[in-house]
């Protein structure tokens, strides 16, 4: 539950330096593109944080963002905001089940009422009520049961943001993202499939620090990490300006690192931090790794075309239309040139040749 | 909110499908259209040959007369300019010879991507000046009727929307990717029935001009 610990003693109690502190204050600040000269703003803000609620939900999902959030190695800035947190309810993480883990979200929601934070992963099924329950409460009605008391909802994921996997053709739950169901709340989109780790402990550290939720796109996502898109920031990009591509995942031109737009690479539509902060730690993201991006934050990705067709090339076989039409406009064009002649000749036949003779009798 | 993906999905489906089938059919039954309807036999002997002259005038008309040139350099230097600039972004441009090798199995070496972009500017502006030169001279204003205005805005508009989709000016980006391809599409589909016909037309009657005073023995 949360407690009166500030997160600077609670920090300290876990035996981390005052050096320390700073150091992940100073990550967090870059991965958030804000200015150094906010880190010790940011370090006395934390410092004096108290520890949040946090009550964790999901729905139609596949649990990969909780593995996603999960995977880092310790000690990263995401151990310290989760070990920080108090995670009151949590299907994953949780040691509770039963009746006693909804018993310890009511408790949640009951003490921490108006200021816990509520994070989603997961879409909604919006039809039958019977498709995702949990302890026999439907997803629909825990969602706005919880979001009553919450202070923000945070959407993590792309299926609690746009709906993601469920809600590929042909959406046979009809599911919906978060902000289909709750209106009323701050709402942020953590979008990915699954997100970044440091972008989720990012958006909370910004909540911790700032109170609020950070500056968001027209999609609601947090502009410090979706304000550029993959194929802006990608390193590839002077190949595909030069127009080298590889044409497939093992020719010359994928051993040189050339431009995947050819091998379907969406990373002119997707907006997301891949391209800087990377995965694994900042091992490596999947253009660097070789393949092209699927677009994965983006709402509606599973159904741009296929993950191996750029997004500007025709969906329909153009060829053969144009096969098929150019023997059609061949025939239409021949009939109407006989039609022409025709007339023409009609024309001529009628034409009757008039002499002054003949006009000199008619007046 | 799923509706600019399916949009673009549609444009990218059975829009081109459609507009790619009104195109050729348009194109082709106007081009028999003039063909099948044939020349005048001719009854004179022929002075020359009609190849040589017929090919020459279609390559010579590209240059303007010296005298139109003098009289309407602005016309006529603007014209050239967005012409180039329009062909240059429409075959140049890498992505579009990545639709054109996925959808025909050729392709050519493109332009790289920051030329192609400082020359859609140039072509906009001359498109632009061209428009405001229209409106301005009286003369030019009072032979101008709407076909002219259509013509203009269906080659500026494809130009217009792929330079903010390539800028991402226009959020989302399928939406701004979705409203480029549907302006091609527009622009396909009325080809065929507007003055834009004159892409093929011109170079018909060039030859006709040409290889006419060829036979005839006399420079065109
Ligand atoms: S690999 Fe993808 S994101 Fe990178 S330049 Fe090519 S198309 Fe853009
Ligand atoms: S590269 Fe694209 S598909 Fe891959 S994780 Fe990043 S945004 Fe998602």
């Amino acid at each position: 539950m949360a407690e009166a610990r500030t997160l600077g003693e609670s920090l300290r109690h876990q035996g981390v330096s005052r050096r320390g502190f700073l150091k992940f204050c100073a990550a967090t600040a870059s991965v958030m593109a804000l200015p150094p000269s906010m880190v010790p703003v940011m370090a006395a803000a934390l410092e004096k944080a108290r520890r949040p609620s946090l009550i964790w939900l999901s729905f139609q999902e596949c649990t990969g963002c909780t593995e996603s959030l999960t995977r880092s190695h310790a000690p990263t800035l995401e151990d310290l905001i989760f070990d920080f947190i108090s995670l009151d309810y949590h299907h994953t993480l949780q040691a509770a089940s039963g009746d006693a883990a909804e018993a310890a979200r009511e408790k949640a929601m009951h003490e921490n009422f108006g200021s816990y934070l509520l994070v989603v992963d997961g879409s909604l099924p919006n039809e039958n009520n019977g498709y995702s329950t949990i302890a026999g409460i439907s997803n629909l009605e825990m969602l706005k049961q919880t979001a009553e008391g919450a202070a923000a909802v945070i959407a993590v994921g792309t299926c609690a943001a746009f709906g993601g996997l469920p809600h590929a053709a042909p959406n046979p739950t009809n599911a919906v993202p978060v902000s289909e169901i709750i209106t009323d709340k701050p709402l942020i989109n953590v979008s990915g499939c699954p997100p970044i780790p440091a972008v989720i402990s990012g958006v909370l550290a910004h909540y911790l620090i700032f109170g609020q939720l950070p500056e968001l796109d027209a999609l609601n996502r947090p502009l410090a990490f979706y304000g550029q898109s993959i194929h802006d920031r990608c390193y590839r990009r002077s190949f595909y300006d030069k127009g080298l591509f590889a044409e497939t995942f093992d020719d010359e031109g994928a051993k040189k690192g050339w431009c995947l737009y050819r091998l379907g690479c969406k990373g002119p539509m997707t907006y997301n931090a891949c391209a800087t902060i990377k995965w694994n730690q900042g091992l490596s993201w999947p253009i660097e790794s070789g393949h092209g991006c699927l677009g994965c934050s983006e709402p509606n990705f599973w159904d741009a075309g296929g993950f191996y067709r750029a997004l500007s090339i025709p969906t329909a076989d153009i060829a053969k239309t144009a096969g098929y039409a150019a023997a059609t406009g061949v025939a239409l064009g021949a009939a109407a040139g006989v039609m022409n002649r025709r007339k023409t000749s009609a024309a001529a036949e009628k034409h009757e040749i008039v002499t002054v003779d003949d006009l000199e009798k008619s007046s | 909110m799923n509706s600019t993906m399916d949009f673009l999905l549609w444009v990218r489906g059975p829009a081109f499908d459609v507009a790619v089938a009104i195109f050729v059919i348009g194109v082709l039954v106007r081009l028999l259209e003039i063909f099948l309807l044939g020349r005048r036999p001719y009854l004179s002997e022929a002075r020359g040959s009609q190849l040589g002259p017929g090919l020459k005038t279609v390559a010579t008309r590209f240059l303007a007369e010296s005298g139109t040139l003098k009289r309407a350099a602005f016309t006529v230097i603007g014209g050239y300019i967005f012409h180039l600039g329009f062909f240059i972004a429409l075959l140049l441009f890498v992505p579009h010879i990545e639709l054109i090798h996925a959808t025909f199995g050729i392709e050519w070496p493109g332009m790289p991507t920051p030329v192609i972009d400082a020359i859609t500017v140039v072509t906009l502006v001359a498109l632009i000046g061209l428009l405001i030169h229209r409106l301005a001279h009286p003369v030019l204003r009072f032979l101008s009727g709407f076909e002219d205005y259509l013509v203009w805005a269906l080659t500026f508009l494809p130009l217009l929307t792929g330079y903010l989709a390539f800028h991402r000016l226009v959020n989302p980006y399928p939406l701004a990717l979705g409203i480029h391809i549907l302006s091609v599409e527009i622009l396909l589909i009325l080809f065929p029935f507007t003055k834009l016909m004159h892409t093929f037309t011109a170079f018909v009657a060039r030859w006709y001009n040409g290889a006419m005073a060829g036979r005839r023995g006399v420079e065109s």
